[in-house]
């Protein structure tokens, strides 16, 4: 059964849009697979590799402006930046890898957290290039339906976890484990850290990049302050893993889920809206202290918790 | 270099120096705890920001200056730093996870109920406090009259600065000088030594975390008569904050100082010269300039060459 639960998903997701959902549904359906593919990406450094990341909205953000800038200074179609977004994020993860990985630990979560603000803050100075804190705004979408939208989102979220399961159960993921639980011993055991760890930074950087370059297309309008966003994009990429479970498979797809709700839910409150990341504050304090390992990673003491499952 | 050329160069040179005493004083809030817990607060900007607010709001309702209201602002933010590591920190100190980044993530969630505490309490609005000597200056022309070049001296930036200055020298001397302080070092630089020793590092934690909070909230004061408010800003400060001690050497006070400094040279340089919106860039660059060349900050040079500790 649990074999097939990836396949049985992918599935039922593939026949959602048939069954008529509205308009609304299917954006928080699309939100939410575009989240998961972030969560995803950033589980594969973050979870496995234990390089935690603050500034994934640095790869958010190059992906969705390759994108922008080719629609807007090539005129070519911004579906382009999809594949283009491939390259340019190896290129972009090198480089920050080559910089920040020299660190460890914290601080290399404050080194991301650093590049992330050297791209919004270059994207807003940069206005020939990036059109400043204008932002770019694509003329016109491809198509008005959300339902192609969903198909390719979901494909992008299928090609990633795919990704990230067989480089988990390849040998790779155990050299990334390794470096996660002591960098020291995996290095006198002749694991490569830096290698490997620019190779988990090149496959989480790209994936983001895919979910920024789709984020153009199917918003339309990107403007650093909202792609390179430090709250809305790294700060909640990191939420959507911790809420789900660190180092799972399905903890980004759990995460995403609540994290997109719950922000839809707030938002809605009549006199609460505008203190969603109050909100969203107090549950990351919360889940860190009694849930430090996430949903999915701390589900059987939640069974635990509140007495149901198999008692043994 | 004509003496226009040479007058916006001192200028900027003066102006980024009194920026850069204050930055120090952030600087080695942060550089405290990272020293003594091992964790970075990412919420140090914040706890600046709420500080300047209960400077503004003691101005505005009460008109206690600023600069006397360092005097109350600072030791609240004492035992306001101290509750945060009571009540959050300690708890998630002792719980098991697979990522010990832990600690780091959730002062950034503390950072994000207090950004957005203070944009629904107090507006988004961007506020100053309307001291009356905010737009005083001293000019070198009123005290040599024949001087070739003419610089100024703003009045608030030039008491800030003294004040930032004996602030930090007062915290030297507590270092230094007192149990407290050297207990608070010792913890720093070995935990199972200090233990052994009979540190309680447990109530050394507290003090550090609660003094890491007074000396922003001290800079925070500071600010408020030559800065603009606005809840969003601690996010700024925060970066500067861990530029700083990147620069500085992680948990090196010396360090952090003279980082402090470098910093607020460089960013009033980048200001002039290249364009105000690229400031912050030129913040980063150097940032990433000291990650490349220099990964032990500035301390890596003091103790090669035997100065401070």
């Amino acid at each position: 059964m649990k074999r097939y639960a990836p396949y049985l998903i992918l599935g039922i997701m593939a026949i959602l849009p048939l069954i008529g959902l509205s308009t609304y549904m299917l954006h928080i359906l699309i939100m939410v697979i575009m989240w998961s593919v972030i969560g995803m990406a950033w589980n594969l450094l973050g979870g496995y590799c234990g390089q935690v990341s603050f500034g994934h909205a640095a790869f958010f953000g190059v992906g969705a402006y390759t994108a922008g800038i080719l629609y807007y200074k090539l005129g070519v179609s911004a579906w382009w930046g999809v594949p283009l977004s491939v390259l340019i994020l190896v290129v972009e993860a090198l480089i920050i890898g080559f910089i920040c990985l020299r660190l460890r630990g914290p601080f290399f979560a404050l080194a991301t957290l650093a590049m992330g603000e050297v791209m919004r803050v270059t994207a807003e100075n940069l206005r020939d290039f990036t059109q400043g804190s204008l932002g770019i705004m694509l003329k016109e979408r491809t198509w008005v339906e959300k339902t192609w939208y969903y198909y390719i989102i979901l494909l992008i979220a299928a090609v990633s976890f795919v990704v990230v399961k067989k480089v988990i159960e390849s040998r790779l993921g155990y050299y990334f484990v390794a470096i996660r639980e002591d960098q020291d011993a995996a290095e006198s055991l002749g694991i490569n850290t830096t290698l490997y760890k620019t190779i988990a930074l090149c496959i989480s950087a790209v994936l983001t990049g895919l979910a920024g370059a789709f984020y153009t297309n199917y918003m339309g309008y990107i403007d650093p302050e909202v792609v390179f966003a430090l709250h809305d994009i790294s700060i909640v990429t990191i939420m959507v893993v911790m809420v789900g479970g660190v180092a799972t498979f399905w903890g980004p797809v759990v995460g995403s889920v609540i994290m997109v709700l719950l922000a839809e839910f707030i938002r809605s409150l009549p006199r609460l809206g505008s203190a969603h990341q109050t909100l969203f504050g107090i549950l990351l304090i919360v889940i860190i202290i009694f849930l430090p390992n996430g949903i999915v990673g701390d589900f059987p003491k939640i069974k635990r918790i509140f007495g149901f499952g198999r008692r043994s | 270099m004509d003496a226009v050329a040479v007058e916006v160069l001192l200028q900027t040179l003066i102006a980024g120096l009194l920026l850069g005493g204050l930055y120090a004083l952030i600087g080695i809030g942060m550089t405290l705890i990272m020293g003594v817990m091992k964790i970075i607060n990412l919420a140090h900007g914040e706890l600046m920001m709420v500080a300047m607010y209960l400077a503004y709001w003691l101005f505005v309702l009460l008109h206690i200056d600023p600069y006397i209201s360092v005097l109350i602002v600072a030791p609240l933010m004492f035992f306001f730093g101290m509750a945060i590591q009571r009540f959050l920190i300690n708890p998630v100190l002792k719980v098991e996870s697979i990522l010990p980044e832990n600690q780091v993530i959730l002062t950034v969630g503390i950072g994000m109920v207090l950004a957005n505490l203070a944009t629904i309490f107090f507006t988004s609005d961007y506020r100053s406090t309307p001291v009356d000597y905010a737009s005083e200056a001293w000019y070198l022309s009123d005290f040599w009259r024949n001087s070739p070049i003419e610089l100024s001296l703003s009045v608030p930036w030039t008491v800030s600065f003294v004040m930032a200055v004996l602030i930090t020298v007062a915290l030297w001397f507590f270092l230094t000088k007192t149990d407290t302080g050297k207990s608070i070092r010792a913890t720093a630089q070995d935990i199972e030594a200090a233990i052994l020793m009979g540190v309680n590092v447990e109530r050394m934690r507290l003090i550090t975390f609660g003094l890491g909070a007074a000396l922003v909230g001290a800079a925070g004061c500071l600010f408020i008569p030559i800065y603009y408010l606005y809840p969003s800003l601690g996010g700024k400060f925060t970066l500067i904050a861990f530029v700083i001690t990147i620069l500085g050497g992680l948990g090196s006070t010396v360090g952090a100082i003279i980082g402090g400094l470098i910093l607020g040279v460089f960013e009033s340089l980048t200001a002039t010269y290249i364009g105000m919106g690229w400031a912050p860039v030129g913040r980063f660059v150097i940032f990433i300039i000291a990650l490349i060349f220099l990964p032990g900050g500035v301390a890596s040079i003091l103790r090669r060459h035997r100065l401070g500790r």
